[in-house]
């Protein structure tokens, strides 16, 4: 069964149509890029598939199971976790403490179990301290754990939002924008760090990308988006030679 | 951990537990020596740091604008009052009409009216919070406003249960140095282990970035509800404190002032920091009797050589606090303390607490001691 299948998923702003009928169906383990011309309705199907926004029409499915329409937290709980194109970390927190937002709904604090420091509360605030130390260390923040996140260099940030998305525990990962800002040498990093977290925490990632080195080589489905509309959809290499996608990216020749 | 960060612990625990008992001796004592005025703005402060603490709560590390607090503070004051009085001195207040014959021969002990005043501010708080908690920024601010408006309203036209615009005077003197200053201990204490906690972390990360904090998994508007229902408490039983220190309450004295007052001492000790409340309290209850001089005629004198001498001009304490409050603002934009707290690393970096093996340099600086 798909983990992820988004059944005609159409959302409309006002008068414009955002995404329309998106068919979108990812296979466990799979890396599946979102790609398209800027305002294609890339990050509003991410939005949709996260529950930010609800869709006008169309079902989303977990897991065969109908989420469409449940809260942020409820869907993030269900295992779909996301990092945001404009990086939205805790300011004010330290880079551990990120992270350990991230384990939230592991902790599960009541306002009285954890300002009376349970021992139920304590051992599962432990847990979650030990698991977020050995995530950062996975990305090579260890060194930064006590740090305000924005005191973070940007491409750590990047990498941070990422550790934090993990931290839910998620079953699938949307990466949105993942490789922007970053350079070359940052970019191969980044792809290698996505199949590594693929392959260790047993995750299905869909990526939105315009860096189309990273995206032809870390997905192995891409769906097209123009307008909103699917315009096409398959392996890189039939990507690349698509007629319609050459022209929505370079223009009619 | 290694060896040497959990002796500094230990000792600063130490510190914590030394500072805890000189201040607890100091307030016996002033409790003895003090004079009754002296010994009332004392009191006051201590009031203020629960006030201040459970407005910075919500604005502070919730990151909600309300303006709300004067209404549950009325509420609460309302509450231990008319549980507290004696039926005599009940009939003694309502001669316009009588008060409801449920509430006359009702009288309990100072604790439990206590906790009463919180529980009914917090249920009130609770109820609107449902609504008012959809709405973000200003338009939370304002609707917690008319909230707060609207329950003073109904306090003075709710006859039969509150006296209306007569108050409510020859309030037991309940809330001694004793009783006010445990239950500022209790907030602050609560407050320190509270934001340190996992739940305090999910109030800043929804103050910092909603959307992400709900992306993580964090329930954001069932934590709003909970962290503005026990701000509401905690302003209940500040409500009820006030109320029993000066013994007299009427509705005009929960307006929007108020609130601006408890405002003023969050923003000035730093929103987001509870060693900042704590200090503004003292610094703004005092500050506001030790200009009071200013309200009164004004002579400048050499000796016995009298230079000038200005009239009377009431008000004008309030203009030299606003401008110290600007100078603050101006210099210190994010108040005394900002979001930081108060730890002993902050001493011994500072060179002011005694060295021991040169393992004091790089304390953290976000334990609250």
């Amino acid at each position: 069964m798909a983990l992820l299948e988004t059944d005609k998923v159409t959302m409309r702003f006002g008068g414009l149509t955002a995404v329309s009928e998106l068919d979108v169906r990812i296979e466990p383990g799979e890396i599946v890029g979102l790609i398209g011309p800027n305002g294609a309705g890339k990050t509003t199907a991410f939005n949709v598939i996260t529950g930010m926004n609800r869709p006008t029409a169309g079902r989303v499915r977990l897991d065969g199971k109908d989420v469409t329409g449940l809260a942020r937290h409820e869907i993030c709980r269900r295992g779909i976790a996301r990092t945001f194109q404009n990086i939205r970390l805790f300011r004010e927190l330290s880079v551990l403490e990120n992270v350990l937002v991230g384990c939230h709904a592991h902790v599960a604090p009541g306002v009285f179990s954890s300002a009376l420091h349970l021992p139920g509360y304590r051992r599962r605030e432990r847990e979650a301290r030990d698991f977020a130390f050995a995530l950062l260390r996975e990305v090579g923040l260890e060194g930064n754990a006590d740090d305000l996140a924005v005191a973070l260099p940007y491409g750590k940030q990047r990498r941070l939002e990422i550790v934090r998305a993990l931290a839910t525990r998620p079953r699938l990962l949307l990466l949105d924008e993942p490789a922007a800002g970053m350079n070359p040498q940052e970019s191969v990093e980044l792809m290698h760090l996505i199949r590594r977290i693929r392959d260790q925490f047993q995750l299905t990632v869909l990526l939105i990308e315009h860096h189309m080195q990273v995206v032809m080589g870390v997905c192995q489905r891409i769906y097209v988006l123009e307008y909103g509309e699917t315009i096409a959809h398959g392996d890189p290499a039939a990507i690349q030679n698509d007629p319609k996608v050459i022209e929505a990216y370079l223009g009619a020749g | 951990m290694t060896v040497d960060t959990a002796q500094r612990r230990r000792r600063h625990h130490l510190l914590t537990a030394a500072a805890a008992v000189a201040f607890a001796l100091f307030l016996l004592v002033a409790d003895r020596t003090f004079d009754a005025f002296s010994l009332r703005v004392l009191n006051l402060c201590g009031i203020y740091v629960v006030l201040a603490l459970s407005l910075n709560l919500v604005n502070g590390f919730t990151g909600l604008f309300s303006l709300g607090h004067a209404g549950f503070m009325a509420v609460g004051a309302y509450t231990s009052a008319l549980l507290t009085m004696t039926p005599a001195e009940k009939e003694l207040n309502f001669f316009l009409e009588p008060i409801v014959p449920w509430l006359a021969a009702v009288t309990v002990p100072f604790p439990l009216a206590l906790v009463a005043a919180g529980a009914v501010a917090a249920a009130l708080g609770f109820v609107i919070a449902a609504p008012a908690l959809r709405l973000r920024d200003d338009y939370l601010a304002i609707a917690t406003l008319g909230f707060a408006e609207i329950i003073r309203v109904v306090l003075t036209n709710l006859q039969p249960v509150t006296n209306g615009a007569l108050g409510l005077k020859g309030l037991p003197r309940f809330a001694g140095t004793g009783v006010v200053w445990t239950c500022a201990a209790l907030t602050v204490l609560f407050m320190v282990l509270l934001v340190r906690s996992a739940y305090g972390r999910a109030l800043k990360a929804i103050r910092d970035d909603e959307i992400a904090a709900a992306a993580m998994g964090v329930d954001v508007f069932r934590t709003k509800v909970v962290s503005f229902t026990i701000s509401s408490f905690m302003a209940g039983v500040g409500g009820a404190l006030l109320g029993h220190v000066l013994t007299t309450i009427d509705p005009k004295m929960f307006t929007f002032m108020l609130t601006f007052n408890i405002l003023l001492v969050v923003v000035l000790g730093g929103i987001g920091s509870i060693t900042g409340s704590v200090i503004a309290s003292f610094a703004v209850t005092v500050l506001m009797e030790a200009l009071r001089f200013l309200d009164g005629p004004l002579a400048l004198r050499i000796g016995e050589f009298e230079l000038f001498r200005t009239e009377a001009r009431p008000g004008l304490r309030m203009v030299v606090f606003s401008a110290f409050l600007m100078a603050v603002v101006l210099f210190r934009q994010r108040g005394l303390m900002g979001t930081r707290e108060f730890s002993w690393s902050m001493f011994s970096r500072a060179g002011l607490l005694p060295r021991r093996r040169g393992g004091d340099a790089a304390g953290g600086t976000h334990g609250a001691a």
